[in-house]
């Protein structure tokens, strides 16, 4: 079986199936319609319970906004609509507690699931989940709380959710393997941050994979071993421990400058979502924060973050860095980034419509927010402010003028910060590459994004998998690009990075270098070996080869 | 309780939803908590559909957003102060 590697390492465990296959039930005809309703009255209790449970021992490990989620499924619990409708039917066609209960979760679940707004069908899932909880514990069931053995194991899911991998207990799992997604998907990303090695996209095949089979796979090359031959099974360990073996060699690298063989240097800084993510950033020698996705201070919540919440976060990165450079980007969502509170609407073309700057510059309150937050933090470290998807240059205006509105309000308010942050814009859309000498005059650096650089450049959806192998960060238009912005950037003096999925490329690293880029900044786990690759390249020799690869047409 | 008869009309008012969110999420938690204080029965009436004030799932199927108007509809011993708070509750835009 193959999937895409996603999060590099050798895993070897067994599998831990993540939300088992639907329990069937029937329909019943009971004579003791008390006893019927007394049963639903204590699964009802038992769950309240168990719900309680979960939210205290997130709200331990985890944190208060994460476990928000628990107490809205406590509220599901206690509705009046779901559980006394249960207690009608049964009363009335004298059924099983089960089976009342599953058709009136049901007619819910599909009055959600046809609503037009992804809040709305998030909220089956919730119904579906306490229900279910409470199906399970009429019949006597395991409850579908996933439970992962001491010795660990490889979580093997249809997709994780962000509320998913909140509840799990993340220091045992020794892999994931997911059904969908690629690898810019959630439990992609959040595999490569806590370093688990992790296959994403297996298609169906994944549904030959039974709770306890031996697995062992390769996440950076993609291939799962079901239950191997014992000399397979050798070899996955052998090669694990070689991965463990490179892995030491890479630490050499701590504190070493990223410098070609002949001594032309680039920063090397990391991408993070959250502070939580500082941990891994200082271990792997990070030279600075290349991007800062504010966007997660965001999400999982049902209000915006306050001034206040958006400062702490930031000011934190800031200081962990002790005076290394920290590009903070502002609010960039829609997309296939959801934020259910802020009604986005449901667009057809998510990607090309109300999503990043352009929502900050039409709910101006909500940037302006962010913006002091960000300026206010500035104080604290070496800070520069990034607009993400500008498309031409009345967006980057009109956003430089609200920065400096922002600015004047806060002097008026003698709040101290550095006058002197450095301002910035992503390069993602194709408009903005080609117009990169206009804006280089305008801001303080460039940070090329490329995932969308590519899908806008190719129009290639990097999410649809049907078309994944048109989706191509060496496509010769989109090295081409880059290489206008890295030669316009630098004709008016300024700093082109790259904070893509590209810039942690091992095959692309080397062609980067050899264009000219500033600082690539990328996930943590990759920055060291990135510095190792980087040491054993030639300038003069990687300029020629970039050169042939803007030229390669197949 | 009072008879049936002895009272002829309920107590309900007209709002408008006039937060960001909407009827949704954390606002319609807080709607749903605080219509639970009261004994009455309270109704929400938009377009000429009901939905139960007490029950999350009914009040988050209304999928009401920013800008929709809809009747609160209260019966039962204390259905002018239920009525009253929950207005307040609309009004002051749920904090946000």
């Amino acid at each position: 079986m193959k999937g895409i590697g996603v999060s590099p390492g050798i895993a070897v465990g067994k599998a831990i199936l993540h939300k088992n296959k639907e329990t069937e039930i029937y329909k019943k005809e009971i004579k003791d319609i008390e006893k019927e309703i007394e049963k639903l009255k204590n699964a009802l209790s038992e769950s309240k319970d168990q719900i309680k449970e979960l939210y205290e021992k997130t709200k331990n490990e985890v944190g208060e906004d994460e476990a928000e989620i628990f107490r809205a499924h406590m509220m599901i619990l206690d509705d009046p609509e779901i559980f006394g409708k249960a207690e009608k039917k049964i009363y009335e066609m004298k059924v099983n507690a089960e089976w009342a209960l599953k058709e009136v979760s049901n007619m819910f679940v599909e009055i959600f699931r046809n609503m037009d707004n992804e809040y709305m069908r998030e909220r089956a899932a919730d119904i579906i989940d306490v229900t279910g909880r409470v199906i399970n514990n009429l019949m006597g069931s395991k409850s579908g709380n996933l439970f992962i053995p001491e010795e660990g194991g490889i979580i093997v899911a249809k997709d994780l959710t962000p509320s998913d991998t909140a509840q799990m207990d993340k220091e045992k799992i020794l892999g994931l393997i997911t059904e969908e997604g690629g690898k810019t998907s959630h439990s992609a990303i959040m595999a490569r941050s806590l370093e688990i090695p992790a296959v994403v996209g297996t298609g169906k095949e994944i549904e030959s994979i039974r709770s306890g089979d031996i697995l062992a796979f390769d996440g950076d090359e993609g291939t799962i071993h079901i239950n191997p031959a014992q000399e397979t099974l050798r070899s996955c360990m052998d090669k694990k421990e070689d991965y463990e073996t490179l892995k030491n060699k890479l630490k050499s690298f701590i504190g070493k400058k990223s410098r070609t063989k002949d001594g032309y240097e680039v920063e090397i800084s990391a991408n993070i979502g959250t502070p939580d993510d500082m941990d891994s950033v200082l271990k792997h020698d990070a030279e600075g924060i290349g991007l800062y996705r504010t966007e997660f201070l965001y999400m999982d919540r049902d209000t915006l973050p306050t001034e206040d919440e958006q400062f702490e976060a930031y000011k934190k990165v800031a200081e962990k860095m002790e005076g290394k450079p920290v590009i903070i980007r502002t609010l960039d969502v829609g997309g296939d980034k959801d934020l259910p509170y802020l009604n986005l609407p449901n667009e057809e073309n998510p990607f090309l419509g109300y999503r990043a700057i352009r929502i900050c510059l039409d709910q101006t309150d909500i940037f302006k927010t962010q913006l002091r937050a960000i300026v206010r933090a500035s104080a604290y470290g070496d800070i520069k402010l990034m607009f993400p998807m500008i498309s031409g240059m009345e967006e980057l205006k009109k956003a430089k003028k609200i920065l400096k509105t922002v600015k004047e309000e806060l002097v008026n308010e003698h709040i101290y910060f550095n006058e002197n942050m450095k301002v910035g814009m992503m390069i993602e859309i194709p408009s903005a590459a080609i117009m990169s000498d206009i804006f280089a005059k305008e801001v303080d650096f460039f940070s090329i994004g490329t995932n969308d650089l590519i899908q806008y450049t190719t129009a290639v959806d990097r999410g649809n998998k049907d078309i994944a192998h048109l989706y191509n960060k060496f496509h010769p238009a989109v090295l081409r690009l880059i290489k206008i912005v890295v030669e316009n950037g630098h004709k008016e003096g300024i700093q082109v990075g790259m904070c893509g999925e590209s810039a942690g490329d091992p095959d692309m690293i080397p062609l980067l270098i050899g264009m000219g880029l500033d600082e690539l900044s990328m996930s943590p786990v990759t920055i060291l070996k990135a510095r190792q690759i980087i040491s054993e390249l030639k300038m003069k020799e990687m300029e020629k080869k970039a050169q042939q690869a803007a030229n390669c047409f197949m | 309780m009072l008879e049936k008869g002895v009272r002829a009309i309920m107590k309900q008012l007209e709002v408008v939803l006039k937060n960001k969110t909407g009827l949704h999420a954390r606002p319609a938690s807080q709607f749903v908590q605080e219509a639970s204080k009261y004994k009455s029965d309270i109704k929400l009436i938009r377009e000429k559909n009901e939905y139960n004030a007490k029950s999350i799932v009914s009040i988050l199927s209304m999928g009401a957003g920013k800008g929709i108007r809809f009747i609160i509809q209260a019966e039962g011993e204390d259905e002018a102060e239920a009525v009253e708070a929950l207005k307040i509750l609309v009004e002051s835009g749920f904090g946000e």
